[in-house]
């Protein structure tokens, strides 16, 4: 099939029904590489069912996933997170009862180059790349400002804690496109503020594309260039912070109360 | 002195010294002790490969008894000579090749392994295409299936009269080198990236696919690693025991493994071998309640099955008071017992 340009990632027409409801309706999305941006929309809008699209883990009614000019609708998630599309969810779901860096070790395995034979036979190509994913492991901990925690379980962590070893997680599968669902539900205000850098940090030094999902109006009108908003499965508006403070739709739709609309 | 350095060599002293011991048993011990050691080592080969898709993994598979049948079946064919088997298929002949087949008994327990491994790949396709409840079933199903098959395939496994008369080939040597190999070879796949990717499919399957773990891959190493170990298992058992049956390997023996590694510490292969031990032993040792007893003027007769009982209230205490077993996931190590023993001495 030819390919639209050159975009890194597309959604054509996503759609979603389970049984009578239609959960997300025509949904399009096209990032070029390097955004930052938000998809807001009220509870039950069908946000997390897109992500869920992308990564595989719904298959759409209808619709397909390009990226970088492949078709990937329908693939298994971890084939997905392979191709550069990685994800943080909603609830959280660490490995609870692995440690901090287990965690983050976890995301090199899929492309770890030696074999399971050099690993039972203990060979030094294993060995060596085990201590490698170990180091780079410690490194993104330190990004995240877990690195002294490296060795709690990761179930011991506090909430703010598990939100961002979650992030790390997902950078240790070196993504192109990073999806955040809520990344800063349940943080303080101060959190928040430093997951903002935090996210503009990374997009920087990774070279990633962000499309995140957030319902603190501060946070993402503050953070996202770009935003796209959802209510019960469709597209009511998409464009700069302030164009969406000032659509008249939205406001009804979602930010009914005007505290919020100021942002 | 290195900690790896140290570790190696405390590891080679007490395997001497566990053979040591063994060769004082086999020299002065009586051939009840000698047996109880030999369950041991077969008990600690089966639950530490059951543990590896139970406890790390976390899928309920309810069917080893499988894996331990066709090992043992597997294996029996393989040793005995083609006149024991004429005399033996009495019903129907046994198919050839099998009937002029007669292999050393090392390469039958390898055979074993592999025939186990071979079936665990083409059941594993609809086992994991199902989790929980449904892939318990599936496996318990299996296992019935087998044992249907070892009744009916009589020109294959002589139907129920089974195979009698197997030559006891199964010593200390061959039960504890293997049971030890497993242990190395499980704990090295636990430690190993793979084994991470396993237990993270256990503590969240949906993250772990997420992170790029494939989890159908790695479920089924897992099992067909398990099967292959449950097969060698199933081969000893067999030249133990000198005689098998499509009915002395049940749903019952897989019951047995599963109240070992869940008392000994679900996940932990230290706890497996806890568990298969005083599983292996308490079992022996449990037999006096099953004997008739004079507890003054009252006496109570023998009533067999008590030892099951017993071991049923046992485990409902573990439950109830230590919920995740003796050793919970725990794995003993020598950082671990020389700091135990230095606070001791202080
Ligand atoms: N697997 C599923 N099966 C059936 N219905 C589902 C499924 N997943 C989501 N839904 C429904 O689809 C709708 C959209 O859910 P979704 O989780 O995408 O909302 P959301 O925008 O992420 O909401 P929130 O802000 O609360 O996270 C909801 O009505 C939800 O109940
Ligand atoms: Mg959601």
């Amino acid at each position: 099939m030819a390919t639209l340009g050159s975009a890194l990632f597309e959604a054509r027409n996503l759609t979603m029904k389970f049984g009578g409801l239609v959960a997300v309706n025509n949904f399009s999305l096209r990032l070029e590489g390097g955004e930052l941006m938000g998809l807001i929309g009220p509870n039950g809008a069908g946000k997390t069912t897109i992500f869920n699209m992308i990564t595989g883990n719904l298959v759409p009614t209808s619709g397909n996933v390009i990226w970088q000019g492949e078709d990937i609708t329908g693939l298994p998630p971890h084939k997905i997170t392979a191709k550069g599309i990685a994800r943080t969810f909603q609830n959280i779901r660490l490995f609870a009862d692995m440690t901090v860096l287990e965690n983050v070790m976890v995301s090199f395995h899929y492309k770890i180059k030696a074999s399971f034979w050099h690993a039972m036979l203990g060979l030094n190509k294993y060995r060596r790349e085990e201590e490698r994913i170990r180091e780079r492991s410690i490194n993104l901990l330190r990004e995240v400002g877990l690195a002294h925690l490296a060795g709690e379980k990761a179930g011991a962590l506090a909430y703010g804690q598990q939100r961002r070893l979650e992030i790390a997680r997902a950078l240790a599968t070196s993504p192109k496109l990073l999806l955040l669902d809520e990344p800063a539900a349940g943080m303080n205000p101060q959190e928040t503020m430093e997951l903002a850098d935090f996210v503009r940090k990374i997009r920087d030094s990774f070279n990633l594309t962000i499309f995140l999902i957030e319902h603190d109006m501060k946070f993402v009108m503050g953070l996202c260039e770009w935003i796209k908003v959802l209510d019960y499965g469709n597209t009511i508006a998409e464009g700069t912070p302030e164009e969406i403070q000032n659509n008249p739709e939205v406001i009804k739709a979602y930010l009914g109360e005007p505290k919020y609309a100021t942002g | 002195m290195t900690k790896t350095r140290r570790n190696l060599i405390l590891n080679c002293a007490s395997l001497v010294v566990l053979f040591g011991i063994l060769w004082l048993f086999q020299e002065y011990g009586t051939e009840y002790q000698i047996r109880i050691l030999n369950n041991i080592a077969v008990f600690i080969t089966l639950a530490v490969s059951y543990n590896l898709v139970n406890g790390i993994c976390g899928q309920l598979h309810l069917g080893p008894n499988a894996f331990i049948t066709i090992g043992a079946y597997t294996s029996a064919l393989l040793t005995m000579s083609p006149t024991e088997k004429q005399m033996s298929f009495i019903i129907k002949p046994l198919i050839w090749p099998l009937s002029v087949i007669q292999v050393p008994f090392w390469i039958s327990l390898i055979m074993a392994g592999t025939v186990a491994t071979v079936f665990a790949f083409f059941i594993s396709f609809p086992v994991f295409r199902v989790r929980g409840d449904y892939l318990a079933i599936v496996t318990l199903g299996f296992g019935e299936v087998v044992r249907v098959l070892c009744n009916a395939l009589q020109s294959v496994t002589n139907g129920p009269l089974g195979l009698k008369g197997l030559k006891p080939y199964t010593n200390l040597w061959w039960s504890w080198s293997i049971a030890i190999f497993t242990i190395i070879v499980i704990q090295r796949l636990i430690n190993s990236s793979w084994g991470r990717a396993m237990k993270a499919i256990r503590e969240n399957e949906i993250a772990a696919q997420a992170m790029g773990v494939d989890p159908f891959k790695h479920l089924m190493m897992a099992f067909l690693i398990s099967a292959f170990f449950s097969g060698v298992a199933g081969g000893l058992l067999a030249h133990l025991i000198t005689t098998i049956s499509p009915t002395l390997f049940t749903f019952f023996l897989t019951f047995n493994l599963l109240i070992i590694i869940v008392v000994g510490g679900l996940g932990s292969t230290t706890g497996a071998v806890i568990g298969a031990t005083l599983f292996a032993w308490g079992g022996e040792a449990l037999r006096v309640v099953e004997s008739p007893m004079d507890i003054g003027p009252i006496h109570i007769p023998g009533i067999p099955g008590m030892r099951m009982v017993l071991f049923s209230v046992i485990l409902m205490v573990v439950i109830i008071f230590a919920r995740r077993g003796i050793t919970g996931r725990n794995e003993f190590s020598w950082d671990w017992l020389l700091g135990k023993l230095s606070f001791g001495s202080r």
